[in-house]
């Protein structure tokens, strides 16, 4: 993984006792990662059918995803079982491709990266999905120093999920942000209110299909420079300044 | 007489007026305090609302929300390297701190790797922003507490960290220099030297608020088993950082889980913990971060490597299709990233996992009960920054 030759004078005098995956990483070239695989495995076998896929970067990170049924499950058996105690974060991806394309109107920004006229299609990421709305949540072993990122698919027609709050007092606010952010409901927190916005505010502001509304009013001038240096030539400039 | 009647309705006038106002303070269960939005124990707006029994708090539940920015949503519509002019406000005492995990998931994913002078660089600058904030935390505790002098010691001696970033970076609060495959310039001349002379004065600061604050007995009065968390409490909300290690957790991202792009094992520190977990423990991890973060500092300095500070990186910055998640050790917790990217030039969605939104999540719960002086003391202890709550 590491590119450069290391240059200079380098001590080695770490702190931490033990060498980081990493490095043995780096000698043998892997493709497997031995820790990530043997957590995978104890997180299949207990939580059984609830885990529907995982993937493996080597040396990174491990994806599981599971059944939205058994989200609070997972929650409990991963810290009570398998030692995942601390929580960092929980939130969802809306999958579903902007309709406002990039937001990008600076015609240098759009002849980058041409986008089509037609709507793309959903294109889930790492562990797979079927659905619009992923819940994302990230778990970690503060001994072991391994972390398992959690993914659940949530159906278009019901965007609700169990609550973690059962296991992790801390997931209360998270699944607060999560819930006026998208949209997403969970069940059994009771606490469900407005955390950011103010009370009276209409739609989920993270969800794709929202308007950046200061995209919307004054385009983005990408890369262009709207604003004349001072003594710079008035006629050149004059109708982009009288545009904006 | 008629001025004593006078008196007399004016003084019945005024019990009638302050009955209706207690009245709109009173609840059933005793009396409903506001601090903030706007209130000098505040840092920035964040509001907290306590219900009061007497002095005791029975319920205290902060309310974050008055400076959301809704960095998640515009990260979508700016390219990557747009982006880190966005993020230097999330945590704004510490801001390069802020940058590094966001531009380690982007090489990440991109592949590259920065050369191994930048990644030194990137170090030491990841370590000044960490003294630049937690010295202010040392001084604001002060303040809090009623102490003032602390407060000018610690602004006095922040001021020559500060002055060491801008003298590198340009920058004194958001520098903005960390760059997708390094850095965006070299060191000055003679900085390196200065640095040293800024980590002297440092240690100095540390040893003048250990003998003024730590040693005081009014202080320990006030924080010595204040708003005790225990470890099972502090995991279970995610708190992080000098927090957790403060309820006797050995952790710290920057020695256990070091993301590749940041050169800690080129120095040697201790890790401290303690096993209180109060409002005390918390001020003394804390001090002793800024002591070892100096001695990161001075031996880095000493081991820059020579070379390139700037990977051969494209011009335009299009980022392959994946997952990245990036966590580093900030001045006030674990600060993540995790970005997914659909091979564009702008992220497609980009989770910021900052440390004080878990950090303060914890309020309800650890001022359960206490006395109202001391929810003063518990924030002042937990340390946040409200731009890293309501990024």
């Amino acid at each position: 993984m590491r590119t450069w030759l290391t240059a200079g004078r380098v001590i080695r005098l770490s702190s931490a006792d033990t060498p980081t995956t990493e490095s043995s990483e780096d000698v043998v070239e892997a493709v497997r990662d031995e820790r990530r695989e043997a957590l995978a495995e104890r997180l299949t076998t207990v939580l059984g059918d609830a885990v529907v896929e995982t993937h493996i970067r080597p040396g990174d990170d491990l994806w599981v995803r599971v059944n939205r049924e058994a989200w609070a499950e997972v929650a409990e058996a991963s810290r009570n079982r398998l030692g995942l105690r601390f929580f960092d974060f929980l939130s969802a991806i809306d999958w579903l491709p902007s309709p406002f394309g990039r937001d990008m109107d600076a015609q240098e920004d759009l002849d980058a990266g041409a986008s089509s006229s037609e709507p793309a299609p959903i294109v889930t990421g790492y562990a797979g999905g079927d659905t619009r709305f992923q819940l994302l949540a990230r778990l970690f072993d503060i001994d072991e120093h391994i972390g398992v990122t959690f993914k659940a698919d949530l159906p278009d027609e019901d965007l609700s999920a169990p609550t973690w709050t059962g296991t992790f007092l801390g997931a209360e606010w998270h699944e607060r942000e999560t819930w006026e952010m998208f949209g997403i409901s969970f069940t059994g927190n009771r606490n469900l209110v407005h955390l950011y916005l103010p009370g009276a505010f209409e739609g989920n502001p993270l969800r794709k299909d929202f308007p950046l509304l200061a995209r919307r009013v004054k385009p983005w001038p990408g890369i262009v420079d709207v604003e004349p240096m001072p003594g710079a030539d008035e006629e050149a400039d004059g109708d982009e300044a009288g545009a904006s | 007489m008629t001025v004593t009647d006078s008196q007399k309705m004016a003084y019945v006038a005024a019990q009638a007026a302050d009955a209706r106002v207690n009245l709109q303070f009173e609840t059933e269960d005793g009396m409903t305090l506001n601090m903030g939005p706007q209130h000098p124990a505040t840092h920035g707006t964040l509001r907290i609302v306590a219900q009061l029994d007497g002095e005791q708090v029975v319920r205290c539940e902060p309310i974050p929300g008055y400076m959301h920015r809704g960095y998640e949503k515009l990260c979508e519509v700016r390219t990557y390297p747009q982006v880190t002019t966005l993020i230097n406000r999330i945590d704004w005492l510490g801001s390069f701190a802020n940058e590094v995990p966001f531009i380690l998931a982007a090489e990440k994913l991109m592949d590259v790797e920065a050369p191994p002078r930048a990644q030194v660089i990137r170090t030491i600058l990841f370590e000044l922003s960490r003294l630049g904030n937690i010295s202010l935390f040392l001084g604001d505790l002060g303040i809090q507490l009623g102490g003032i002098t602390i407060g000018f010691y610690a602004f006095r001696d922040r001021e020559f960290v500060l002055n060491q970033i801008e003298a590198a970076t340009g920058g004194r609060f958001h520098p903005n220099f960390d760059r997708i495959g390094g850095l965006k310039d070299d060191l000055p001349k003679g900085w390196i030297a200065e640095t040293h002379l800024a980590m002297e004065r440092m240690r100095r600061l540390c040893d003048e608020f250990e003998e003024l604050v730590l040693g005081n007995e009014i202080f320990q009065a006030r924080t010595r088993g204040i708003g005790v968390i225990p470890t099972d409490i502090a995991t279970s909300y995610g708190m992080s950082g000098a927090n957790l290690r403060a309820t006797g957790v050995d952790w710290d991202l920057r020695r256990d889980a070091c993301p590749p792009g940041l050169s800690y094992d080129l120095a040697d520190w201790k890790v401290w913990t303690h096993p209180d977990g109060d409002s005390y423990a918390r001020t003394w991890i804390r001090l002793q971060e800024v002591r070892e973060s100096t001695h990161i500092v001075d031996q880095l300095l000493d081991s820059i490597p020579a070379g390139p500070i700037m990977a051969k990186v494209p011009r335009i910055i299009k980022v392959p299709e994946g997952e990245a998640w990036v966590a580093t050790e900030n001045p006030l917790g674990e600060m993540g990233y995790y970005v997914v990217s659909k091979g564009d030039l702008v992220p497609f969605r980009v989770k910021i996992r900052s440390a004080s939104f878990n950090n303060i999540s914890v309020v309800p719960w650890v001022t359960r009960g206490v006395f109202v002086p001391d929810v003063i003391t518990i924030l002042a202890s937990l340390y946040f920054i409200l731009g890293d709550i309501d990024r």
